[in-house]
């Protein structure tokens, strides 16, 4: 398996890079097969399954220690295997998520309990071991590119020695080479699926549709001509220098209805090309549209014309009438299909008749002679199907030439229910051969072996869908007793399986196993219902079970007095409720009361119990489950709330079984972003038990944990309760783990809100917690940034903190991910660089790095949030860059887009650009050039607001721009004045001072002095002198002595 | 029955019979002298003959199926006198109504094993599940399906591959999938009627 990874799994999955398989559908087969291959190891050859590896095969497994059973010793979260290796060392041991295997036996055995995890563990194992060969035999035996001398090495060896080991070394090796040729040669039969256009097929397609070009109106095409009549010997009509690029030749389209399409043919598609350049007869090369499969597909899309006249093709076809027998005979093996259940290899038929009478179309030929080929459509497939070994390889020498369609060779070989897509580019050529192949067959005979023809469909299905067909037959049609027993052995099949999953879909069982749970037979309800189960993985499943009615009758059963039936009920409805339609549906039919309902049972407490007790406690866990796949709707979490839920969590939140504590704290903190969960999660002293549980071993639950922390320390009291619970050391503990990243999504989240409290901190910077999240700044996903850059935002408000950033170097990452898109992350990290900027010292970094000009575009992001938070971080920047004036000026357009920025709706983005004018206005260039920008207009039309936010910084703002030319004169005719003076009478104490320092500046003028005192404001300023605050002090006494000393020089004027 | 004898019936049915109680003991052993003296047949011995009993059975549990009534008092009828005496019908009772799994396999494959050669072979099974399916009319052999059903009941329980199914087979199937306990036709009540049986043996019969 080694050579067949790393050549074909890697290099599909190159980028992704860092060793992980990507779920392409080719690597998925591999795995497949690798899987099939190790599972059946230890029942093929026993003896070499017992050999031990050289080195256990390592990797993180998703597997819970609970699911394995006999043959193992569970201890705790360990878990090792009752099969020892000579060493004494247990062939398998599981310690926390790390798993190790030392034999086939038990990787075969491990394959079986994993079940529909199977394939991710396979995935897991083969990306923590690259070369697995190493590991069982030894590093004498690793992949190595080019030859491989591995088995002459061994050869050698075994006339050496005599060792027995070696022997059976020798046989796992040669049985690990096959199975590398088999993975090889499947990878290649994929890879050879793929189409690619060739100048035959180009030319076949091309003489086709000249047939049906003219100048008639029924004709689909004007004109259809090569741009050049020269062939080369290899087809191409495109000069050697561009069938280098894979172009094969260029035409000239005249369609109907548009100007000429000049296109380019080459391997990859067909596409429009830049059409023929006027002075030299050459062609522009370059693409200028998408690339269509053939030139109909192409043509489909740019004239109308040509769909419509082929729709007439089609027509004039069907209307031939040994055609129109034909069509009928399609139309009745239709019927029968319709008249059995469902099954997907019909589908894939009647696809294929379908795209039949949709090629037929497409090659519509242009004499009635000619009509015959796509008829015979049919004949090859079937022929195929017949898998008549001869006209296979036919099938396969043409494919060869690449003039038969891939996509039959696919039909031949696997029958699967997506439909079976016929290339019509190469269809000519097919329909020549199918002619070959069906002269020989009558009519009659094809009648004959119409119902044959399902038989031999069966060879093609997997076995499991005959099946599982014949059990539903018997489920449909047999007592209880009959049903059970067909019920136990379906259960026999791997459910886990699509395949398996689907089949029972098509055949109809899903219509029976939920008739089944209508009953009273209670065998029948939980045979049927442990099948649902398992089914209900699938989307697909889950869908048709919620269509057919399913989640009534399962929270039906939730009543019933047979505790077994209920947890199997609920268990599955936490499968199917997964989606919207499907939680609405529980809660509109009282699922919601029941489910809460299970929860309520016996005393939580002891950790040993008794099989009663058990068997309850399955119950609650089961609710749980189904609990939390419902709490992702809004109003179950209000129905849930409704049915007293919470007290009932809460309870079970005490317990300490891992089992149902991880769907409880789920559920939690699911409903967490409802204010009422959160206040009830304060009070209830949730937040203990929670911050208990981040100790856990078990990552889902301490996910859980941490997001529901994460979702309520939105509020102080709650953040307070966590520091006071000891919840700040763990957090910032697994700020370590970065592997599991839902995990640290949460937990850097949940670092995030508890770091809103400064006491909070603190504390962290005692766990070294602002380290450690310095380190998560990189190579983190966007969900974890959004936190982390938040988390670092809220820790900066500490100065110490912001020095400590520094020393790790913080600074460099933050202001990389200025440059991102993601909103919710740019807020967050333009609020950290903001918070960074208040020291000097960060600032030569950040300026260095052009953080201020990266700051500044984002002021032009379309979102407010971001805006604002920009202009926030701009304020600090420019207070503490040296030169920040001439840094400000350098922005080319910057001052202009701030200033435009007054014109904002939201409150936010206003007062943050005020903040920023107050700072940039103190460099007196700049406050000239927003002078001119009309800062002054734009602000006093701001002056009439409520918000206290924007007034302290309006007012900031209208004082500093007070100091240039006329502004003062300007604010005055504005009407800036009056409102002022109202924000005396606000209650905030910053406006208050504010206001005063613009009042004092305005009161500079005359005017402004008289619309000031017949607005009243030297009684407000009278009481503001009084104050503690010395600038309001001043301020205030400055105003009222410059209004006096207006109305006394008045007075001088008028009595003087 | 003088008191004292009663007395000491009583006591000794408490061991044997593990799950009841005195009381309970009592209610049933009184619900027998109703039973039995309803039947009172002068020539046969104190106790229940098949036809009460398949009365019982067919009335009270809800069982229908003929032949396994018929096992299923012979499974009762240990000392194989055709006829139900009280203490057989205590202790078969309290499997019937609340054994432990182990005893339930052991009740439910003495049910099976119609002919009591320590194995359901084919032909056994064959037999009980024959009227477990739909006749379809088109079906050229109308019992292919029944065979098929055998075949698979086997290829799930008989795990030594000797075409039949030992107590150990069955024993084995049964703790894998309990659903399998009644595998070949019910023998056992269902949770309604046996409760329904419960409160008014126990209860109806305290108030008395």
């Amino acid at each position: 398996m080694g050579a067949a990874l790393a050549r074909v799994a890697q290099c599909t999955s190159a980028g992704s890079g860092c060793g992980t398989l990507e779920i392409t559908p080719l690597n998925e087969s591999l795995l497949k097969e690798i899987i099939k291959f190790v599972e059946n190891f230890s029942t093929r050859h026993p003896q070499e399954a017992a050999f031990v590896f050289k080195e256990p095969l390592e990797w993180k497994t998703q597997l819970d220690c609970s699911a394995f059973g006999v043959g193992y010793k569970i201890d705790g979260t360990t878990v090792q295997s009752e099969a020892k290796g000579k060493d004494g060392q247990p062939l398998l041991l599981l310690t926390g998520s790390t798993l190790k295997v030392r034999s086939f036996d038990q990787l075969s055995h491990l394959l079986y309990i994993a079940m529909e995890k199977k394939l991710k563990e396979a995935q897991a194992c083969l990306e923590a071991n690259r070369d697995p060969i190493v590991n069982i035999l030894g590093p004498g035996y690793g992949t190595v590119e080019g030859e491989d001398m591995s088995i002459l090495h061994l050869l050698d060896k075994v006339k050496k020695d005599d060792d027995p080991e070696t022997d059976i070394k020798m046989k796992i090796f040669i049985l690990l080479n096959q199975l590398d040729m088999q993975l090889l040669n499947s990878s290649l039969k994929h890879i050879s699926q793929e189409v690619r256009l060739n100048p035959a097929a180009v030319n076949n397609e091309v003489d086709l549709l000249k047939h049906f070009c003219g100048k008639g109106e029924d004709t689909v095409l004007e004109s259809l001509e090569y741009t050049s009549d020269y062939t080369f010997s290899n087809g191409c009509r495109a000069p050697p220098w561009r069938q280098m690029h894979g172009e094969i030749c260029y035409l000239i389209i005249k369609p109907h209805d548009t100007d000429p399409l000049y296109i380019t043919c080459s391997t990859a598609g067909v596409y429009l090309n830049g059409g023929k350049l006027k002075e030299k007869s050459d062609i522009d090369y370059e693409r200028k549209s998408d690339i269509y499969k053939d030139i109909v597909t192409f043509l489909r899309e740019r004239s109308p014309r040509f769909v419509e006249n082929m729709s007439k093709q089609e027509y004039s076809f069907f209307k031939e009438p040994e055609s129109e027998k034909y069509y009928q005979h399609m139309e009745v093996i239709d019927a029968e299909d319709s008249g059995q259940s469902q099954k997907p290899y019909d589908y894939t038929e009647k696809n294929v008749y379908e795209k039949m009478k949709g090629s037929s179309a497409k090659s519509k030929s242009i004499d009635s002679k000619k009509l015959e080929p796509s008829l015979k459509w049919k004949n090859i497939v079937r022929s195929a199907i017949h898998s008549d070994k001869a006209t296979k390889k036919d099938i396969e020498e043409e494919r060869r030439r690449g003039t038969v369609s891939k996509k039959i060779k696919k039909k031949t070989t696997s029958i699967s229910p997506e439909s079976v897509k016929i290339q019509p580019a190469s269809k000519c050529k097919t329909s020549e051969k199918c002619k070959e192949v069906s002269e020989s067959s009558s009519e009659t005979e094809e009648d004959e072996e119409q119902p044959e023809r399902h038989q031999e469909g069966i060879t093609d299905l997997p076995s499991e869908y005959w099946q599982i067909q014949k059990l539903v037959k018997y489920l449909k049609g047999g007592n209880p007793t009959a049903t059970v027993i067909a019920l136990c052995s379906m259960r026999d099949f791997n459910l886990a399986q699509e395949t398996c999953q689907l089949a029972i879909r098509d055949v109809g069982g899903l219509e029976v196993l939920i008739n089944l749970l209508d009953t009273e037979e209670i065998k029948c309800q939980i045979g049927s219902l442990k099948i649902l189960k398992e089914i209900s993985q699938n989307s697909l499943i889950r869908h048709a079970i919620a269509d057919l009615g399913g989640l009534q009758i399962m929270v039906k059963i939730l009543d019933s007095p047979d505790k077994d039936l209920k947890c199997f009920a609920a268990e599955t409805i936490a499968n199917v409720a997964r989606f919207k339609r499907a939680r609405q549906t529980v809660r509109q039919h009282g699922g919601i009361k029941r489910l809460v309902g299970l929860l309520e049972c016996i005393s939580v407490g002891p950790t040993t119990l008794t099989p009663h007790q058990a068997k309850d406690f399955e119950i609650a866990r089961c609710g749980a489950l189904a609990l939390r796949s419902c709490s992702k709707s809004t109003k179950n979490k209000e129905a849930i709330l409704k049915a007293g839920g919470i007290p009932l969590l809460a309870k079970w939140l005490k317990c300490s079984h891992v089992n149902i504590l991880t769907p409880v704290v789920g559920t939690l903190q699911e409903c967490a972003s409802e204010e009422s969960y959160r206040l009830a999660v304060r009070t209830e002293g949730m937040i203990e038990d929670l911050v208990k549980n981040l100790s856990s071993e078990h990552e889902e639950l301490q996910m859980h944990c941490a997001s529901a922390i994460f979702k309520c320390a939105e509020d102080k009291e709650t953040r307070d309760l966590v520091r006071q619970h000891g919840g700040l050391q763990p957090l910032s503990v697994l700020l370590g783990n970065s592997q599991n990243k839902q995990l640290l999504a949460a937990v850097t989240g949940a670092v995030w809100k508890c770091a809103i409290s400064g006491e909070n901190v603190s504390k962290f910077q005692e766990y070294k917690a602002i380290e450690a999240l310095v380190g998560l700044l990189t190579d983190q996903p966007e969900e974890v940034l959004v936190n982390v850059v938040g988390a670092l935002g809220e820790c900066c408000q500490e100065p110490i903190n912001r020095a400590i950033i520094r020393k790790c170097g913080g600074i460099p990452p933050l202001v990389k991910l200025l440059t991102g898109t993601d909103q919710a992350l740019l807020v967050n990290v333009t609020k950290a660089v903001g918070a960074c900027a208040t020291e000097p010292e960060n600032m030569m970094i950040i300026d260095r790095l052009d953080g201020v000009r990266l700051l500044w575009s984002l002021l032009k992001n379309p979102n407010p949030d971001v805006q604002a938070s920009a202009a926030w971080a701009i304020c600090p920047c420019i207070e503490n860059a040296k030169d920040a004036g001439e840094m400000v000026r350098s922005f080319v357009g910057g001052l202009e887009l701030i200033v435009n920025l007054l014109k904002s709706k939201n409150k936010e983005v206003l007062a943050s650009v005020c903040a920023a004018i107050t700072n940039i206005a103190k460099d007196e260039e700049n406050l000239a050039v927003i002078t001119d920008h009309g800062v002054v207009p734009l602000l006093s039309k701001l002056a009439n607001t409520n918000n206290d936010k924007l007034r302290h910084h309006l007012a900031e703002a209208i004082s500093h721009c007070c100091l240039w030319g006329s502004n003062r004169v300007t604010f005055g005719e504005t009407k800036a004045v009056a409102p002022l003076v109202r924000y005396l009478k606000s209650n905030d104490p910053s406006v208050h001072r504010a206001t005063a320092q613009a009042l004092y500046q305005l009161s500079e003028d005359p005017n402004n002095c008289i619309t000031m005192h017949e607005n009243g404001v030297v009684k407000l300023l009278l009481a503001m002198v009084g104050s503690t605050d010395e600038a309001l002090q001043e301020a205030a006494a400055g105003c009222i002595a410059n209004i006096r000393r207006l109305a006394l020089a008045t007075e001088k004027a008028k009595y003087g | 029955m003088n008191r004292k004898r009663l007395q000491q019936l009583t006591d000794s049915l408490v061991r044997s019979a593990k799950h009841f109680n005195k009381k309970e003991v009592e209610c049933l052993i009184k619900l027998f002298h109703t039973l039995a003296t309803e039947s009172r047949d002068r020539f046969a011995a104190v106790g229940l003959d098949r036809n009460m009993f398949r009365n019982i059975l067919h009335c009270t549990f809800g069982m229908t199926d003929d032949m396994i009534m018929d096992r299923v008092f012979r499974a009762f009828d240990k000392d194989n006198d055709s006829c139900i005496s009280v203490v057989e019908w205590v202790e078969g009772l309290s499997i019937f109504l609340r054994g432990t799994l182990e005893e339930k396999i052991k009740y439910c494959f003495e049910v099976y094993d119609l002919n009591g050669d320590g194995y359901i072979s084919r032909e056994e099974m064959f037999h009980m599940l024959k009227n477990s399916l739909l006749k379809q009319p088109s079906e050229e052999d109308p019992d292919e399906g029944i065979k098929d059903l055998v075949e698979i009941t086997l290829k799930k329980m008989d795990y030594d591959h000797d075409g039949k199914l030992s107590f150990l087979d069955f024993e084995k199937a049964v703790r894998d999938e309990n659903l399998l306990l009644e595998a070949f036709g019910p023998c056992l009540p269902d949770i309604k009627s046996s409760m329904a049986f419960e409160l008014k043996t126990f209860q109806e019969t305290n108030e008395l």
